[in-house]
């Protein structure tokens, strides 16, 4: 059972084709679903994309997204994502602009977050890191001290543990 | 084989069996209209007859009242920019009653898309929200495919309107097309069959109940499903409701019909759904007005909701037992599933049913007004029985679906979920198109049919012969009714005074208009207007105080008091 409050990932597989992003957004504003989270990309498949939604509102709207999406001629499939069976993952880039006598405990905890330096000059520092959201969270936390500048975040992305879920069926096009 | 685009479109509308188009031509929808010129020479059964109308938002509502009445997708199209946008509002209402339609628009051409080019909207942004699915071919050779996929999304699941866009560069460019009549596999397709578990609870449910009853949507007439409808409340002995949009599904002379429920019902109609303990809800969704408030809605019963719409269960009311099923083979499964049940312990009739008769052998006028409830209970008694009626929207609705008896499915044409005044009287004629010889009557308010009165210089070019009800009470009723009620009679922006005169407004564009004073010349004027080769108008003075009642104030539940 999901509380109301929590936050319920759903995958979503669509028809790779133009505007698909906007009908499935669309249908959020119209229904008045809150998503808090949208990462779109390519699949296992060329003419399919997956989505993952992030909302929040407890698992009987999150059936009801579901019907809604299931609905819509481009979507080929949409379910919730039991995160405890399923590798959940955020990745972030955190530009930190730190006072030189800091650069070495950055290094440091950069390390106990396993995340990485991927550029390094003079003035910033930018840093990669991966996880779940409350990892990144903690992270860019962490990094205000340091003379936080930038965050660009990809919002989750999951995929079921399962073989199942992570098939999707056919090349077919909606229509 | 090679074709221009515009030939490839009007070709695949002929494969989909399409004989009507609704519609206004304008800049880039020219090359198609060019094609329908083309075809004056063909016998009428090859050709597609292009009816034009005065106001495309008349096009959208003819193709509807075409679909509603026939069961078959009404095609309407228009131009880009403000011939598309006029389109918007019937194809939001046909989006809302589940209304299969299929709207064609012209676009700028592909290098103009984007600059905001003359006439230029992007009507798939603005359609988004109220269509099924929207199309724009970037190829002639793309469109047959979009147009046989467009019939097809329009009239699987739930049905629904469909936009096809096209670039007029693209109905002008020459390619290379291939048109198949094999049914594509493809993945938006039918429902597969009931669920016989499913089916098998409800069945138990149904079989064990005390009162049981049935509340009708729009999903039966769209199945086609009434004479399953029929069958299974005749095997239950149990009375049928419906909701507004399934009105006439069971005959409501039959006498398990309890008419129409909910916020205009007739309190007896209300009580008898309260008291139910098992409601079969069968292609409904359960709107507000057919629900009363939601919260106090039959809380005591068990709920089985049937619909083809798995995003109907539980959106508004979380039923017992749901099944995502088309309305007929779930009638048809559930019926069999009883018969076994049933042949041992059969049930018997638990309700006593209102009686609807008022005596209409000598109506008096009261003052200089009549009555409109006594004049759409007269226009029944009038009408042959298969006659077709649509209304407005208002009062006339509401009176419309308490008093005047449907004896068909696709006899009684409303905008029910959208409720857009100025819908009766084109989809009248879009009716009459599907139906020639039946008899089609709009019963009309004064507001609503001042919005879409210009169709009916389409109805006289066109030789589409309906008869307009007028009951006219120089008000925009309903809502001076809501400020009676509610607004302690604080009338604002309700009074429309007595222009037009609607007798001389249908003379002027060549129709019959009569002004009738009492019954007596109502009866002759609606006798005289179904004998008419021409479109008439009938104007019915009714009192701007007769208020559309019962009805229950907003916020409250079916058992609650009512304003009579």
């Amino acid at each position: 059972m999901i509380s109301p409050q929590e936050e319920v990932i759903i995958d979503v597989l669509v028809d790779h084709k133009p505007g698909v992003l906007c009908t499935v957004s669309n249908l959020f504003r119209r229904r008045g679903f809150n998503i808090s989270n949208v990462a779109i990309g390519t699949s296992e498949k060329d003419r399919v994309a997956r989505m993952t939604l992030t909302m929040r509102g407890g698992e009987k709207e999150a059936v009801q997204l579901v019907r809604h999406l299931e609905n819509l001629v481009d979507v080929i499939k949409a379910e919730i994502v039991d995160a405890g069976k399923a590798v959940v993952r955020e990745l972030a880039l955190v530009k930190i602009a730190p006072k030189p006598e800091d650069r070495l405990q950055i290094m440091s905890f950069v390390d106990v977050y396993r995340a990485k330096i991927v550029h390094l000059s003079d003035d910033s520092i930018i840093v990669e890191a991966s996880g779940d959201s409350d990892k990144i969270d903690a992270f860019i936390e962490l990094s205000r001290n340091f003379g936080l500048k930038e965050v660009a975040r990809t919002g989750i992305t999951a995929l079921s543990r399962e073989q199942k879920s992570t098939e999707s069926e056919g090349n077919d096009v909606g229509w | 084989m090679e074709m221009s685009g515009a030939n490839a479109l009007v070709e695949a509308l002929r494969r989909e069996k399409t004989q009507v188009v609704f519609g206004l031509p304008g800049g880039v929808i020219m090359p198609v209209y060019d094609v329908f010129y083309k075809m004056k020479d063909l016998p009428p059964e090859l050709a597609i007859r292009n009816i034009l109308v005065r106001h495309e938002q008349s096009a959208a509502h003819m193709a509807d009242g075409y679909a509603r009445a026939s069961g078959r997708v009404g095609v309407c199209m228009s131009t880009s920019g403000p011939g598309a946008t006029n389109l918007v509002t019937g194809i939001a209402t046909a989006f809302m009653d589940s209304s299969p339609i299929i709207a064609i628009t012209g676009q700028v051409a592909r290098p103009f898309i984007g600059k905001d080019a003359f006439q230029e909207t992007d009507i798939i942004g603005v359609v988004t929200s109220v269509t099924k699915y929207a199309f724009q071919p970037r190829k002639a050779s793309e469109i047959p495919q979009m147009v046989k996929a467009a019939f097809r999304i329009a009239t699987t699941r739930r049905p629904g309107p469909v936009v096809i866009d096209i670039p007029k560069d693209v109905q002008q460019e020459m390619g290379v097309v291939e048109f198949t009549d094999q049914p594509v596999p493809r993945r938006y397709g039918p429902l597969p069959d009931p669920e016989p578990g499913t089916v098998g609870r409800m069945v138990d449910a149904l079989a064990k109940a005390k009162t049981p009853l049935i509340i009708a949507g729009g999903g039966v007439r769209i199945a086609e499903a009434s004479r399953e409808l029929v069958a299974l409340a005749e095997l239950l002995m149990c009375p049928v409701a419906t909701s507004l949009m399934g009105k006439g599904c069971i005959p409501e002379d039959h006498p398990l019909s309890i008419g129409v429920m909910g916020m205009h019902g007739p309190s007896e109609t209300n009580r008898i759904v309260s008291s139910a303990d098992v409601l079969l809800i069968v292609g409904s969704r359960l709107s507000d007005r057919t629900t009363g408030n939601i919260d106090k809605f039959c809380p005591n019963s068990q709920i089985l909701h049937v619909d083809t719409d798995k995003a109907e269960i539980a959106k508004n009311k979380t039923p017992t037992i749901s099944l995502v099923s088309d309305a007929r083979k779930a009638l048809k499964a559930l019926h069999t599933g009883l018969v076994k049940r049933l042949a041992r312990e059969p049930k018997s009739h638990w309700f006593q049913k209102a009686k609807n008769d008022i005596d209409l052998c000598d109506l008096q006028k009261d003052g200089p007004y009549l009555s409109a409830v006594h004049a759409i209970r007269l226009l029944r008694k009038l009408l042959p029985r298969e006659a077709i009626v649509t209304t407005e929207v208002g009062q006339n609705q509401m009176w419309s679906a308490v008093h005047f008896q449907a004896y068909g499915p696709r006899q009684f044409i409303t905008s029910g979920g959208l409720g857009t005044m100025g819908f009766g009287f084109p989809a009248a004629l879009g009716a009459k198109v599907a139906c020639p010889e039946t008899p089609v009557v709009d019963i009309a308010g004064d507001g609503s049919f001042a919005m879409t009165e210009n169709a009916m210089a389409t109805s006289i070019e066109e030789q589409i012969p309906v008869t307009v009800v007028v009951l006219n009470n120089r008000m925009l009723g309903m809502v001076a009714q809501w400020h009676r009620l509610f607004y302690g009679r604080r009338y604002c922006g309700v009074e429309l005074g007595r222009s037009p005169c609607f007798p001389k407004l249908a003379e002027a564009y060549g129709a019959v208009g009569v002004a009738v004073q009492d019954y007596k010349e109502l009866s002759e004027a609606v006798k005289s207007a179904l004998a008419n080769e021409v479109t008439t108008v009938i104007d019915v003075p009714i009192s701007p105080e007769e208020d559309a009642t019962p009805m229950l104030a907003p916020g409250a539940g079916l058992e609650e008091a009512v304003i009579a």
